[in-house]
């Protein structure tokens, strides 16, 4: 059993060793170790060049690693939070996600950033948020959430390796998670969903953080007899929309889990997929558990009551079943 | 004013500014007519900052431009022709039709685009530069920018981190005393920007852009320090723009009066008298030149006309690498 | 010749007034010309013409309402043929979005205005369902809506399109989409079943275990339910009045059996198809039995379509439409004749002519009765019924002779027409019989 951290920082070291043009840059990322201590060490074995500390200048060492990309290198940008990340909104929009067709293919940004989301630590509203819609919506960019600590290896590998710039999403919940993990397995297509728990009676449809409590579900729902099928979908943009169908053509039932506001979230998107596209195979109305519309707030009790928790995702399956 | 340059210079010099200025003014005809659609950033009036860079850089150093942008790329080696076709928005454009005016890309001549967002370029040049440094290459990033960028958090957190980590760029401000329609002294709290790159430890230098003999010589010396040091230089080029800021715009911000002041100062026509006085040229070369670039203009223009439209079945491309859809 | 039509100058609009002809038979209109002035709930409106040429012909006087893509004019450019050209009027002029849709032929009928200032509106349904009905050739006559203030749906028309026999409409079914789904596939009848899904949705396990009857009905059965429906809706609803009538066949027998001797075998025609063409030639003369009776208005049919009362093997009755039966020769008639009766046996049937009949035709002759007294198939306004033709005595120039005769009844609505025009179309009937070969 290896943490999630641990399997980061596997794929970290790993890049770092086998590609010359791999480096790390971001705040706090050397002598500090990574706010979440993923690139603990790396600093040491691999020196002040490849292992950047960066000044706190979200949209300069963002853009920073879009240019070095487009010379001819392969960033890798931890940008602390997902929240520190709307500094450098500009250059993800207007550079990241248009370079390549702006300039009619001329030049391309493999760039990977990494970002920590979500909520759940009592750090309060500038601290907790989930916007990975936001990344999600935006063409040129591609979206991981991984879910497991085998994914946080991979899809790290994957993002370096393409072509075109990835951002992942790692809910801070999950850093000390423990799972298993070969860091020798070839790994599994990061752009297509997976189900972590077969079912047929309705779909749990979750990414990231949520993932977690969607399978908690799953498992008090089969205590009573229902039978509940789990889609991670792993990566948010591309969506992986056959999968997400093709579970619901199953179940006839769809509950999405996501950590974000239900105005405007994924979790709208998916539901409007699964209207327009499996509308006659929808045995009951599409069910949302999102966060509460209100600012993530400090007190343990109120930030529990504001996000997605297991109950809820028993209750609107059930209500799904029609026994709710 | 004397000059202290050879005839070829001075031929060379002259003709690349009036490239420009006869390449803008043809674009500003073909925008009436609506060849040319979009926003249309004309440069006329900044001829000798573009050229004067321009001829400082080597083929192999990296450009990062602005939106007002043409003469930088036609002088850097963009044929005319794939400038005008990309205006029209032709699949032989310099961007294949997606850019526009706004964003000219050339991966061939080096130059990573026009940027429309004011200062989105400024870190990309940092990010190039660093990339140049890591691989140990002795290449230039100049960077271009207006004195609107200035006011901008990556103008500062660019310099910053490019001191910080002595990176080889060069940032090249082209101050034509308008951010947008915003004066100078309306939107920058200092009256002089050359004192803000000392704050960050970047050695910093004013030259007359409206002097393309200075320009040249001042953004050679500052491109080659960067390129012995690794470390970044501010150049701020004094400027002025004769046209709107885009096409058309009303100018209720400036004075006719002051426009006609700077035109007083016209780039070409400063270096035409200069090099007549000095009898380094004659008239003749000038009607040559002009015949020249109106030839290659016209050309340009051919071009564009006869250039194909993108099939919108490959509207998806470009997107990504690969199509995801 | 192009037709100028009654504009669609909102999404909304069913219907229109022509308010006023700016232009009179004889003018020449150009292209983008302003022509008419039309009536709408939102105010006048001024057309404009997209043709150009000499104006042939006003179809619609002032004050008259008509539906959207009825012709209103022809306007004559010689060698052309006629074509329906949508016109759209300058969006200044309009309160909406005017949109220019292609007017299906289906509600391009004209109207007939009811004495008593009834009011008159065409089924309501937006551009984007009447371009649906079009494409799958569903009348939108005779369809009842379930939008809002019974607007035709989509669903409406999609439904009509599927269903072989259209059940009457009721109240709507909390049913979910994959149920209906289902239920659709296998032809459940799910009206009875009780939902357990959430708030009482019917879900797809609620269809297992639907009470056998409901789901265990058969087609046949569903169409016998439906018929019922229709003629109970009939006998309640439409005031009948009949008229009956005898005709002497004896010219048009003789010139069928010499007709005949020209033909091979299986070419040869049956009485029944001069029957069947002489009722549709009679309605061209008297169109107003050739209609459909809209709730508070009476629709013309878009043709002459003949439906054929045929019944069926193990009981059921069907009356598909035999379209512009008043066309083409006897010989291509009979052939289409017997085409759908076979399809009508075998269950063969295409939706759109289960629904685009404008009259129905009932003979019974086969079983040797003298006449028959037939029930109107709404929402049609009339329908025909042929007894046998039977040897009867005659009076020929005073003398007592033997002829072939066959006694026809007329049932129609007297809603929309009387005793005296119901009596004036048999007798254009027997007119049409005495010289068949026009026929």
């Amino acid at each position: 059993m290896t943490t999630y951290r641990e399997a980061i920082r596997t794929a970290l070291r790993r890049l770092l060793l086998e590609d010359s043009r791999v480096f790390l840059m971001g705040e706090d990322v050397g002598r500090y170790g990574g706010a979440y201590a993923v690139s603990k060490g790396l600093l040491e074995e691999f020196g002040e060049d490849r292992i950047r500390d960066t000044p706190l200048c979200e949209s300069t060492f963002v853009g920073a690693g879009i240019g070095a990309a487009l010379g001819g290198m392969r960033p890798i940008v931890e940008v602390m939070t997902v929240n520190f990340s709307m500094l450098a909104l500009d250059q993800v929009v207007n550079n990241a996600a248009v370079m390549r067709h702006m300039s009619g293919g001329q030049f391309e940004v493999p760039i990977a950033v990494r970002m920590a989301t979500g909520a759940g630590k009592q750090i309060a509203a500038q601290h907790s948020h989930s916007l990975e819609n936001w990344y999600a919506y935006i063409p040129g960019i591609k979206v991981l959430a991984p879910a497991t600590v085998q994914d946080a290896h991979d899809m790290l590998l994957a993002a370096v390796e393409d072509p075109d710039p990835v951002f992942i999403f790692e809910h801070q919940m999950l850093y000390g998670i423990e799972g298993p993990f070969d860091p020798k397995a070839t790994p599994s297509s990061p752009w297509q969903a997976a189900v972590r728990h077969p079912g047929s009676d309705v779909s749990l449809i979750a990414y990231g953080g949520s993932v977690h409590k969607a399978m908690t579900a799953a498992e008090e729902l089969e205590k009573e007899r229902i039978s509940a099928e789990v889609i991670d979908l792993r990566s948010l943009r591309p969506l992986d929309r056959p999968a997400i169908i093709s579970s619901v053509s199953r179940t006839h039932r769809a509950v999405v889990i996501d950590e974000a506001w239900k105005t405007g979230s994924l979790a709208s998107e998916i539901s409007a997929t699964l209207a327009e596209e499996a509308f006659y195979e929808l045995d009951a109305p599409i069910a949302r558990v999102c966060t509460r519309e209100v600012p993530i707030p400090y007190a343990k009790h109120l930030e529990d009551a504001a996000l997605p928790q297991v109950p809820a995702i028993i209750e609107a399956a059930k209500r799904s079943l029609g026994n709710g | 004013m004397s000059i202290d340059i050879s005839r070829d210079d001075a031929l060379d010099l002259l003709s690349q500014m009036l490239r420009i200025r006869r390449l803008e003014e043809e674009s500003a005809e073909l925008y009436s007519q609506q060849k040319i659609r979009g926003f249309l950033h004309l440069y006329i009036g900044e001829e000798a900052v573009g050229v004067g860079a321009m001829r400082a850089l080597r083929d192999d150093d990296n450009v990062v431009a602005t939106y007002r942008e043409h003469g930088h790329a036609l002088v850097r080696g963009i044929p005319a022709g794939e400038i005008m076709a990309e205006m029209y928005g032709k699949a032989n454009g310099c961007s294949g039709g997606r850019g526009g005016s706004m964003h000219l890309f050339s991966l061939e001549r080096r130059f990573y685009g026009g940027h429309a967002i004011v200062g989105g370029g400024l870190p990309i040049a940092v990010g190039l530069a660093l990339a140049d440094k890591m691989k140990g290459e002795s290449r230039v990033t100049a960077c271009f920018f207006g004195d609107g960028a200035t006011d901008e958090g990556e103008f500062h957190e660019a310099l910053n981190l490019a001191a910080l980590w002595k990176l080889p760029v060069l940032f090249l401000c082209e101050n034509n005393r308008y951010a947008m329609g915003t004066a100078f002294d309306r939107h920058v709290s200092d009256d002089d920007i050359v004192n803000n790159p000392p704050a960050y430890g970047v050695h910093s230098e004013t030259v007359d852009g409206m002097d393309v003999v200075a320009v040249e010589r001042v953004v050679h010396n500052a491109a080659e320090s960067v390129r012995e040091t690794g470390e970044p230089r501010f150049v701020e080029l004094r400027t002025y723009r004769f046209r709107a800021h885009s096409m058309y715009d009303a100018e209720l911000y400036r004075s006719k009066a002051e426009v006609e002041e700077w035109k007083k100062l016209d780039p070409i026509e400063q270096l035409k008298e200069r090099a007549l006085g000095a009898t380094l040229i004659t008239g003749a070369d000038i009607e040559t030149i002009e015949q020249e670039v109106a030839r290659e203009i016209e050309e340009a223009v051919q071009f564009a006309e006869e250039g194909e439209w993108e099939s919108i079945d490959d509207l998806a491309r470009h997107t990504y690498a690969r199509d995801l859809s | 010749m192009a037709e100028f039509v009654m504009p669609s100058l909102g999404a909304d609009m069913a219907a229109g007034t022509l308010g006023k002809w700016l232009v009179a038979v004889g003018d020449r209109v150009a292209h983008g010309d302003i022509i008419a002035e039309v009536e709408t709930d939102k105010g006048t409106i001024e057309v404009e013409v997209f043709n150009s040429g000499v104006v042939e012909a006003l179809l619609v006087e002032e004050g008259e309402k008509v539906p959207v893509g009825t012709p209103l004019a022809e306007i004559g450019q010689a060698g052309t043929a006629a074509e329906s050209v949508p016109v759209s009027v300058p969006a200044a002029e309009s309160a909406s979005v005017p949109v220019s849709v292609s007017v299906p032929a289906s509600v391009s009928a004209g109207i007939m205005t009811l004495g008593g200032g009834a009011d008159l509106d065409g089924p309501m349904a937006t551009p984007a369902v009447r371009r649906r009905a079009h494409e799958l050739d569903v009348p939108l006559q005779g369809l009842s809506g379930t939008g809002e203030h019974g607007r035709i749906t989509r669903e409406d028309v999609e439904q009509a399109a599927v269903a072989e026999v259209q059940p009457p409409s009721g109240d709507r079914v909390r049913i979910s989409p994959y149920a209906r789904q289902l239920a659709r596939q296998r032809q459940i009848d799910f009206t009875d079943v009780r939902g357990t899904g959430p708030e009482g949705a019917i879900t797809a396990r609620d269809l297992e275990g639907a009470p056998a009857k409901a789901s265990a009905e058969s087609p046949k059965e569903r169409m016998q339910r439906a018929i019922a429906a229709a003629m109970t809706r009939a006998n309640d609803e439409i005031p009948h009045y009949y008229v009956e009538h005898a005709i002497d066949m004896g010219t048009a027998l003789e010139w069928l059996r010499e007709k005949n001797q020209t033909l091979s075998v299986n070419e040869r025609l049956v009485s029944g198809v001069l029957l069947v063409r002489s009722v549709a030639r009679a309605l061209c003369k008297h169109p107003q039995l050739n209609a459909t009776w809209q709730g508070q208005e009476v629709i013309r049919g878009d043709g002459f379509h003949v439906g054929l009362a045929v019944s069926l093997r193990g009981g059921g009755l069907v009356a598909p439409a035999l379209r512009d039966t008043d066309q083409g020769s006897l010989s291509e008639l009979m052939a289409r004749m017997t085409d759908l009766v076979t399809r009508a046996r075998a269950g063969a049937l295409r939706s759109s002519e289960m629904t685009s009949a404008t009259i129905t035709l009932t003979s019974l002759g086969e079983r040797g009765v003298e006449s028959v007294t037939p029930i109107i198939f709404p929402p049609q306004v009339a329908i025909v019924g042929f007894g046998a033709i039977l040897t009867r005595p005659w009076v020929v120039d005073d003398q007592i002779v033997a002829r072939p005769v066959v006694r026809v009844t007329l049932g129609a609505d007297h809603r929309v027409s009387n005793g005296h025009q119901g009596a004036r179309f048999l007798g254009t009937l027997d007119r049409l019989l005495q010289e068949p070969g026009k026929l």
